[in-house]
């Protein structure tokens, strides 16, 4: 009984970590990696200043990203319905940041539905990342 | 009826809501997929609010909720189809069956459900207390509840700040 335990819970165990090691190889990306692969979308080299004036402006609706992740987003923010923390998102600042594109993805879409009634384009996404990735300790 | 059996009937509504899946799968024995379910409902939900426990809304609020996520009260929360199959399943199995959550609320909102309206009822929580600052929404257990993100909600434990 005991054994058969101990075998049923190494082969779960074994197949849990062999899907999370399929899921991490899928996704796994860098903040480097995901903003060129953005600019390479758009055909032209990212604007951090555009990047940062996109991220701090309201788009017609009632939330900035900013309103949500502060202005400058190496500190954490506040989610403005729940008021849930959010970790900083300036990747120097967290290390989770941009490092798994389905999740970019993920939060590109619905955040830019929220702020911008819309999913944003590339170059929306190269330059925020641009600007993202220029903040540093 | 005096204060010892309200205090018992307290508890025992405490434990039918427990076992109806208050306590979001922690002493239950769970299937691998079901665990794996429970894992990703925290995840992808608990980013923005906590985990609002399954049981505390019948199973046609939850499907109703699942398939409009993006409009999720002001916000979209929409996420891939395979997850919201997945997270609607769980969240059927694991939904309220206990009878006073039967009742679907407006919105598919657990803080109009009569079980809700009814143990926050004014003469157990002043009016005035949902405006303050530190409480801000209903939908915001944690601010009195501090469990609630664990699926703990002992009313011995409420601690309203000012």
């Amino acid at each position: 009984m005991q054994a058969s335990w101990q075998s049923t819970l190494r082969g779960v165990c074994l197949a849990s970590g062999l899907s999370l090691g399929l899921w991490a190889s899928a996704h796994a990306t860098t903040p480097a990696d995901q903003l060129a692969a953005y600019s390479a979308q758009v055909g032209a080299a990212a604007n951090p200043a555009r990047g940062q004036q996109f991220f701090t402006s309201k788009h017609g609706k009632d939330w900035a990203c900013a309103s949500c992740h502060t202005a400058v987003p190496t500190v954490d923010g506040k989610h403005a319905s729940t008021g849930k923390v959010i970790g900083p998102l300036a990747p120097a600042f967290n290390p989770e940041r941009f490092t798994d594109t389905a999740k970019t993805e993920k939060w590109f879409r619905r955040n830019c539905n929220d702020v911008v009634g819309r999913e944003c384009t590339a170059g929306e996404k190269a330059d925020v990342l641009a600007w993202l990735t220029s903040l540093k300790r | 009826m005096n204060l010892f059996s309200q205090s018992a009937m307290r508890h025992a509504c405490l434990w039918v809501l427990l076992g109806s899946g208050l306590a979001l799968g922690t002493a239950h024995a769970q299937t691998a997929g079901s665990a794996q379910a429970a894992a990703k409902y925290r995840q992808e939900c608990a980013a923005c609010h906590i985990a609002y426990p399954p049981g505390m809304m019948p199973a046609a609020s939850w499907q109703k909720l699942m398939s409009g996520l993006t409009k999720h009260y002001g916000a979209d929360a929409s996420l891939d189809d395979a997850t919201v199959r997945e997270l609607s399943t769980w969240l059927g199995a694991n939904a309220g069956t206990y009878r006073r959550v039967s009742e679907e609320p407006p919105q598919n909102r657990i803080t109009q459900t009569a079980w809700f309206l009814r143990k926050h009822r004014e003469g157990e929580v002043p009016a005035d207390v949902w405006k303050r600052a530190s409480v801000r929404s209903a939908s915001n257990c944690m601010a009195c509840h501090a469990g609630a993100d664990k699926g703990i909600f002992n009313e011995d434990a409420v601690r309203i700040p000012k």
